[in-house]
């Protein structure tokens, strides 16, 4: 339909993109393999892994491997909450409920609002939160508030739910993409051959769509171990791994910020990865398993 | 008595909505609530006022045609807005037109697409950063361009400059077209281009008149989501600006960083009130449900 010069072009210019996309993380996989002597660019002087070593002695004041553990660990409770609310979500989406544009606007909308407005919306309501909590403590005057209560921000309240802002639409998007195209007459056979509610959703509704609820757990680990403008007002004291390499940025002129950026894209190949075969795995299997004659197109 | 079953739609949604709710619908309305506040050095002060409004154009008026702080920022902010659009929106559209018309078994589109999308689930700190050494004074271009002779000195537009900001928008952004875009391509019944083809029609015209109009909600999704990015970063901004070009993001980070809550909240209000200006004639040209 296209003429064979312009597919050859179209085709250039995909790879040139491609190029574009990969080129400079290479570099930096390249340069973090750089000689001590060797700088923050080309070219390379000799080859070493003498700047992992030093990220294994630590950088400077900050504690990298305490916030690595923090970002895996939020990561995957974002995943969980991800897979199982976009999954509940995308399930009652199939109906009508009360106020349910209200929820798929409000969704959307959690998607392009601008992130730091909700960084600094969720500061707001904890910091709001706390004054209530201290005056509380003060008013009826229970002690362990006046001595210790600092802050209901962390990790795992202000950070869990600013990421979750991130996460859950795609989720949810992609929940509505797969029962778009989800055939119901699967439903109505388990139905009909005597399935209560649980057991359609078991053995009839959950082995389709698994593989989908892998591309959801993608979503939800990646972005999260990745997420920076959200959580950056709302993380409280103890920061992840995005944030501190945002401050290493403007600190750090060795290539040890190379070595990091090579092990946290490391990272982040190995969950995809695992994400991509479970997903092929699940999708031969669903393919192989024996399907009833479909009554619809 | 509460019946469950009849319900079970509105409990099955009750937990997404719940964090919805918590985390999205009641900070943004504290944000709205919280700029007509007052505020001093150390604590903030329920109040109704306008205040904060008025500093943020404190004099904006009067010094025209010179631009105030704020006029200046939003200035800057759109303009890296459009040209980023542009760039992403024409290079979207050619890579995802390339995969749905130029490739041939659904197995290798599935495979490019996911090429062009796993740099989306790794970290954007570390693919701005990556940009260090090829831009750099002492970077590859630098480097290239003066051992061929095209320049003496090494160029300093190429990092921390408006330029490299463009650039790494272009670099973490563009996917948000391509999926979009992908997607509308994806369900062009192709016997409309056999048929355009049969009748006569040209590549471009093809292009023109069937393909650029079904690609249109694609688009337009695709375009709200890069402006609404572009418009409230300040992470790419800072890292990439070399913490000197202003932005709104970067304004109300700052504001923060004092407690000036208040200010930060009326400066978010504005924020989104010009994004929504943006986006508001383009959501109105398509229903986002009825395209996935």
């Amino acid at each position: 339909m296209f003429g064979r010069g312009f597919k050859l072009s179209l085709g250039i210019f995909f790879t040139l993109f491609i190029l574009f996309l990969y080129g400079p993380t290479l570099s930096i996989l390249v340069l973090s393999f750089q000689g001590p002597n060797g700088g923050l660019t080309f070219p390379m002087r000799g080859f070493s892994t003498f700047w992992f070593e030093s990220l294994f002695d630590g950088v400077g004041v900050i504690d990298i491997w305490g916030a690595f553990g923090r970002s895996i660990r939020l990561g995957l409770v974002v995943m969980v909450l991800t897979v199982v609310l976009s999954l509940m979500a995308g399930m009652a989406f199939r109906k009508r409920f009360p106020l349910s544009s209200f929820l798929f606007y409000a969704t959307i909308s959690s998607l392009i609002v601008p992130s730091i407005v909700i960084s600094l919306g969720v500061a707001l309501e904890f910091r709001i939160i706390d004054d209530a909590v201290k005056a509380i403590g003060g008013d009826m005057n229970i002690q362990w508030v006046i001595d210790d209560f600092r802050t209901t921000m962390g990790l795992f309240s202000s950070g869990l739910g600013a990421q979750l802002t991130w996460t859950l639409p795609f989720g949810l998007l992609i929940m509505f993409a797969v029962f778009n195209r989800f055939d119901p007459s699967y439903e109505e056979a388990a139905r009909d051959l005597g399935a209560g509610p649980w057991q359609t959703f078991r053995e009839a509704v959950l082995p389709i769509i698994a593989p989908s609820l892998i591309g959801v757990a993608l979503f939800g680990f990646t972005l999260s171990y990745d997420e920076l403008a959200r959580s950056s007002q709302a993380i409280g004291g103890l920061n992840t791994l995005p944030l501190e390499l945002r401050g290493l940025t403007t600190t750090v002129t060795d290539p040890t910020i190379y070595a990091l950026g090579t092990l946290t894209t490391a990272v982040s190949f190995l969950a995809i990865s695992i994400f991509l075969i479970l997903f092929t795995l699940l999708r031969r299997r669903t393919a192989k398993a024996p399907r009833p004659e479909s009554a619809g197109p | 008595m509460f019946d469950v079953k009849r319900h079970s739609a509105t409990l099955l949604s009750f937990p997404f909505a719940f964090v919805i709710f918590a985390f999205f619908v009641v900070p943004l309305c504290l944000v709205i609530m919280v700029s007509f506040w007052d505020y001093n050095s150390y604590s903030i002060i329920p109040d109704f006022i306008f205040t904060n409004y008025q500093d943020i154009f404190y004099g904006c008026v009067k010094s025209l045609p010179d631009l105030c702080t704020s006029f200046a920022t939003y200035i800057s902010s759109l303009k890296f807005v459009f040209i980023t659009w542009l760039i992403t929106l024409l290079t979207g559209f050619l890579v995802a037109l390339f995969l749905v018309f130029c490739v041939s078994t659904l197995q290798m589109q599935i495979v490019l697409f996911l090429l062009c999308t796993i740099p989306f689930w790794t970290s954007n700190v570390i693919r701005m950063i990556s940009w260090i050494p090829l831009l750099g004074r002492n970077g590859l271009v630098n480097s290239t361009m003066q051992n061929i002779g095209l320049t003496d000195s090494p160029a300093e537009w190429l990092l921390y400059s408006e330029f490299s900001v463009t650039l790494a928008f272009v670099h973490l952004y563009t996917l948000f077209m391509v999926v979009p875009i992908f997607n509308s391509m994806m369900r062009i019944d192709r016997s409309l281009i056999e048929a355009a083809h049969d009748a006569g029609a040209s590549s471009f015209q093809t292009l023109a008149n069937i393909i650029i109009p079904l690609s249109r909600p694609g688009i337009i999704i695709g375009s709200i989501f890069v402006i609404t990015i572009v418009m409230g970063d300040f992470i790419t901004i800072g890292v990439m600006g070399g913490q000197q070009i202003p932005s709104v993001g970067k304004i109300i980070n700052v504001e923060m960083t004092y407690l000036q809550f208040p200010a930060a909240a009326a400066n978010a209000v504005i924020l989104i009130i010009t994004t929504l200006m943006i986006i508001f004639a383009m959501t109105k040209l398509v229903d986002i449900r009825k395209e996935l």
